[in-house]
């Protein structure tokens, strides 16, 4: 007797090629990447991106103009300092869209069912902090390749060395889009509730700034400069920053500490942010993962 | 004012892990507020430092912000606004009793902070009770608009934030006009009239301060009602 056929009311087997595991990882990071900037979702989600993209395009835009009509290439902004320039704008895109990314799924509940796809706990996790990542990404070099490209078109001299620090540049924006998508996704997935991740997340990239600064200037005022340049490690637009001037020949801004070994300890550092914030996330999605 | 409304309210914002959140700003301020006397670091322009652009410019928004878009906005997003919606009660104490809860959680989270880390530093020239007002009075203001932001739109937060940290500091910083429409200047304003300390320096004079705040906030309180009146609560994304 076979019990079976109890079971076996003449559905027909799917025989067909199964897409398997990458698949759904590759399908994970296109929605995730999309839905950073709100497409495939309603007019109100796109809205936010947008606005804040066309915010992080104007500066790039209006120094091209000063530079072509005003012919004075010295004006072009370094490479290297736009980002931290405009690091307000892009701290409010993490503190916008990380929730979109890493909040939702948890506060419906709807985890389980990506587990229940041949898809592990640390393919949903890297998908989601690289389809952040590279929204980052987007955001930040887009403006760096327009004062590039602004810079080639009106003949700004030394092209050779522009090329330099324009790959120093975008070197400088991949950190830090790493950076903040490992940032931005921790703290969103642990404040799943609406309107609350926003705010933690940006709580965490503005209140470390502003502390950090006003400590730094009291070093400074006591005669601490090693001190205060060891501090700026303790925010993420400075601990980029210090790797972008140390190691990849950008222009000096901020406080950051000094020589080659300051820029490395910023690097290690970097790395240590993006692998601690995997295993963060791994645990916070496996354990919204059980049903 | 409903007290089951404002219990309901207090509950969803200070429950489980949710008050953390409130709860670290003003631990950090404190902190470091208690650093600088440990160290003795402190002058009277440090002291104005940490009380003006600690705790008056980063964490007065930033706790108003969450506070004042907390207490209506997650729930007009999932929808459960309608159960306190369809009961008698009046539009005008909805608001209000949100209002007042908000501005309790301000008060608790940032002024009272404010204080304690005032009297840490032992800030002179009465430079403590002094922000102490200040925050309070900018912190009914900054309550008021975010909590109208709440009810108007769904990205309140979002809005909030470009006002706060775009508007306020960063254009305020290049463009001294953008001063003028600042509810961190009208606070600015009114704490340099309680203080003789000469390293406040506020963008406007304090009648129209006085005059700004208070009108902001009935502006602020009077809109939220009408558009509550009229709410469409549409399904959740």
């Amino acid at each position: 007797m076979n019990v079976s056929t109890i079971h076996d009311i003449g559905y027909r087997h799917y025989d067909g090629k199964r897409l398997g595991r990458a698949y759904v990882t590759r399908s994970i990071f296109v929605h995730n990447l999309r839905a950073a900037y709100g497409l495939g979702r309603p007019a109100r989600a796109k809205v936010m991106p947008f606005i804040l993209v066309g915010i992080m395009l104007l500066p790039a835009v209006g120094d091209i103009a000063v530079v072509a009509i005003a012919k004075r290439p010295e004006a072009l902004f370094p490479y290297t300092r736009y980002q931290f320039m405009l690091q307000l704008i892009i701290s409010i895109f993490v503190a916008t869209q990380a929730p979109v990314l890493a909040s939702r799924e948890i506060r419906f509940h709807t985890v389980p069912l990506y587990f229940s796809r041949p898809v592990g706990h640390v393919d949903l996790v890297l998908a989601k902090l690289g389809a952040f990542a590279t929204a980052l990404f987007a955001l930040t070099a887009t403006p760096v390749t327009l004062l590039y490209v602004g810079g080639l078109v009106t003949q700004v001299p030394d092209s050779g060395e522009h090329l330099l620090h324009y790959l120093g540049g975008l070197a400088a924006c991949l950190l830090l889009s790493l950076v903040l998508a490992a940032i931005g996704l921790v703290v969103a997935a642990f404040t799943p509730r609406r309107g609350f991740g926003v705010a933690a997340v940006i709580a965490v990239l503005i209140v470390s700034e502003a502390l950090v600064s006003i400590v730094q200037k009291i070093a400074e005022h006591t005669g601490h400069w090693t001190m205060s340049g060891w501090l700026g490690l303790c925010t993420p637009f400075t601990l980029v920053d210090a790797v972008a001037v140390r190691l990849l020949g950008g222009k000096e801004g901020v406080t950051v500490p000094s020589g080659l070994r300051g820029g490395a300890v910023a690097l290690v550092l970097c790395a240590l942010i993006v692998a601690g914030s995997v295993l963060v996330l791994h645990a916070r999605f496996r354990k919204a993962g059980l049903s | 004012m409903n007290p089951t409304i404002a219990m309901i309210t207090f509950r969803s914002m200070l429950g489980r892990r949710r008050a953390l959140l409130l709860f670290v700003l003003p631990g950090l301020l404190l902190l470091l507020s208690l650093v600088l006397r440990l160290t003795d670091t402190n002058d009277m322009e440090v002291d104005t430092n940490v009380l003006q652009t600690f705790a008056l410019g980063a964490v007065l928004p930033l706790l108003a912000l969450i506070a004042g878009t907390g207490v209506i906005g997650p729930e007009i997003d999932d929808g459960q606004i309608m159960y306190i919606l369809t009961k008698p009660v009046p539009r005008r104490t909805v608001v209000l009793t949100k209002l007042a809860v908000a501005i309790v959680l301000v008060t608790l989270f940032a002024a009272v902070p404010t204080l304690l880390a005032g009297l840490i530093l032992g800030a002179p020239a009465g430079l403590t009770p002094a922000f102490t007002v200040g925050v309070l009075v900018g912190g009914v203001a900054y309550a008021a608009v975010f909590v109208a932001l709440g009810v108007l739109s769904r990205n309140a937060v979002t809005i909030g934030l470009l006002y706060a940290l775009v508007w306020e500091s960063l254009f305020g910083n290049f463009a001294p006009g953008a001063k003028k429409a600042s509810i961190v200047q009208w606070a600015l304003s009114v704490t340099h009239s309680l203080t003789d300390a000469s390293t406040v320096h506020p963008a406007v004079s304090l009648p129209t301060a006085v005059t700004m705040l208070v009108v902001v906030t009935l502006a602020a309180t009077v809109l939220a009602t009408v558009r509550l009146r009229s709410l469409t609560v549409a399904s959740a994304e």
